[in-house]
């Protein structure tokens, strides 16, 4: 494998995407969204149970490439015990990592911990939506609207790149 | 003309070697790899004679056409029907006026839809297609079909990919006004038997449109030998410009449908009470086309004649068999589309492996190919897939190059297993 695929694919990215974690339907979670890429075709369904204003539980279901049903599982781990607020915060941090914005400085990193593994998707601007749909999916759940998201509501921000 | 054409003046080999040294794009590196491109379905490459031809308009024949008395009007003029004619030969067509061009196939199907579907089709009609349709021959008949409260019928294809004839045969009923289908579908390969639907359709009492755009630069096309009333296709994918397509209709059908789009160069005489339209094929053609784009495509046309449309057919299959074959031995690997009739076309999936994945590996491989729905969602829905990777043959494609996919999946199931 070339290097370059070594920073996109790197082995954290390819171990949750072959065992992700929190991959399971949680029928008593208070709120849930669905995300769908109509480009790719994934699909996936996040579940949320609140307590109050912290994230209590949270978990995913569906299929997608390795770098969505990753970004998922990885996400689930970064946000759960978390306050709203701070699960927001954590997805505009992600997201100017993964589109280059902010530069790439240690600070940055250190905040996001584990997710900084998915810097290499910069270079990879088609590969953006697949690693921010479970972060929009959460957002909306979180929103409670409990409707459907799709990556190309957006209009053409800086996500824009098909498949 | 070509080198390889030149060369196949005298022999009847097929000098893929030669016909290469034609593209110029083709010794281009990616990621310090040679190209290999595979995603000819999605658009074909061009020729030197085909970028020489359209900038030889800019730089010695611009002018606009059908408008002037001057040298280069004329000059353009002479040019854009010579493509006109070209396309008529090459479809069979019997006249010249019987090419309509348009931006695509796209815009084609929207055309027959708009003109001839908003005057003939009523509410209860029916208008049939079949479900390996791309978008572009499923939305322009929703859109007809909610507009006149007619109704959508899809005949079902089975397992292998081939559409289902005797459900096909059920579904044509009294109603049914239009059976539109590919000649050769995008997503899975399936070769059409176009002719024989074109009988049971006349049979019915319905007429017959044909989605040509992956045919056209795959196989001989005779619209009189069909027997069908449209055909369309896209110059892009036979090697020409984007943005230029070709809508045939019988001389009958295109005569009595209403006009397509108002403005000038579609009207014989306008007055604030009443414009008269102009003759076929420009009552279709309102606005300035894409003149040169037009011109190139004619020269596009040339290329691939010169060629031999059976050699070219001759050649893709021997890469699709060989392709089928390399990737048949691959464990993980499931082809979608196993009809008996195929052509240029090879969709699968990977064990385990999402083909965005697949994509994005092969891509640093130098291996262009297709990942997604291809514009095709239900036959994806239809197969339970979100998605295939597709490779798809053009006339320049090797065995040698099916090799470097077949590495490149290797390469990627040592990845992602």
């Amino acid at each position: 494998m070339s290097t370059d695929l070594r920073d996109l694919y790197q082995e954290v990215i390819l171990d949750h995407s072959k065992r992700p974690r929190n991959f399971r339907s949680m029928p008593e979670a208070d709120r849930r969204a669905e995300g769908y890429n109509p480009l790719c075709g994934d699909r996936e369904t996040v579940f949320v149970d609140m307590d109050g204003d912290v994230v209590k539980d949270v978990s995913f279901q569906g299929a997608g490439c390795a770098i969505s049903t990753a970004s998922a599982s990885m996400m689930t781990e970064s946000v759960k015990g978390r306050t709203r607020a701070e699960a927001e915060s954590l997805f505009e941090r992600f997201h100017d990592l993964i589109v280059g914005k902010g530069g790439e400085s240690g600070d940055e990193s250190s905040q996001l911990g584990k997710l900084a593994v998915f810097s290499g998707v910069r270079e990879y601007p088609v590969r953006v939506k697949c690693a921010t749909l479970p972060w929009h999916t959460l957002k909306a759940a979180l929103d409670g609207d409990g409707g459907k998201v799709s990556t190309e509501d957006e209009g053409p921000k800086a996500e824009s790149g098909g498949a | 003309m070509s080198t390889a054409v030149r060369e196949a003046g005298t022999t009847t080999a097929y000098d893929v070697a030669a016909i290469r040294r034609d593209f110029p794009i083709l010794s281009l590196r990616v990621y310090g790899k040679p190209l290999v491109y595979l995603d000819n379905a999605a658009s074909a490459q061009k020729p030197r004679a085909v970028i020489d031809a359209e900038r030889d308009v800019y730089e010695r024949g611009y002018a606009n056409i059908h408008r002037g008395v001057h040298y280069l009007s004329v000059h353009a003029t002479d040019h854009y029907d010579a493509a006109r004619e070209k396309a008529r030969a090459f479809l069979n067509a019997e006249e010249a006026h019987e090419i309509v061009f348009v931006r695509g196939t796209t815009e084609a199907v929207n055309l027959v839809a708009q003109t001839w579907g908003r005057a003939n089709v009523r509410a209860g009609d029916e208008i049939l297609i079949t479900a390996l349709e791309h978008h572009s021959n499923i939305v322009p008949w929703q859109m007809l079909c909610d507009e006149k409260g007619a109704r959508l019928a899809v005949a079902p294809i089975l397992d292998s990919g081939e559409v289902d004839l005797a459900a096909l045969e059920r579904l044509l009923t009294p109603r049914t006004r239009m059976v539109s289908i590919a000649h050769l579908s995008n997503a899975l390969g399936t070769v059409l038997p176009v002719k024989r639907i074109a009988e049971l359709a006349h049979a019915a009492g319905a007429l017959v449109f044909v989605d040509g755009a992956q045919a056209v630069p795959r196989m001989p096309v005779d619209v009189r030998g069909l027997g069908v009333d449209f055909y369309a296709f896209s110059s892009h994918k036979v090697y020409g410009p984007s943005g230029v397509g070709v809508l045939y209709g019988r001389t009958e059908l295109l005569d009595a449908m209403p006009p397509y789009q108002g403005g000038g160069d579609m009207i014989r005489s306008v007055t604030f009470e009443k414009t008269t339209y102009n003759s076929l094929p420009y009552k279709f053609e309102a606005g300035t086309p894409n003149i040169a784009g037009g011109i190139a495509f004619g020269t596009a046309l040339d290329y691939v004649t010169g060629l031999g449309l059976a050699r070219i057919e001759a050649h893709e299959r021997d890469l699709l068999a060989y392709a089928t074959e390399s990737l048949a031995a691959i464990p993980e690997v499931t082809v979608v589309g196993t009809a008996p009739e195929k052509a240029g076309v090879l969709s699968f999936v990977l064990q385990g492996v999402h083909p965005h994945d697949i994509g994005t590996v092969l891509d640093r491989e130098g291996i262009a190919v297709r990942t997604g729905h291809h514009c095709a969602q239900p036959v994806m829905d239809r197969f339970g897939l979100p998605a295939t990777a597709r490779a798809s043959f053009g006339l320049y494609n090797t065995r040698e190059e099916v090799d470097v996919l077949a590495g490149g999946i290797r390469t990627v199931l040592r990845m992602f297993r």
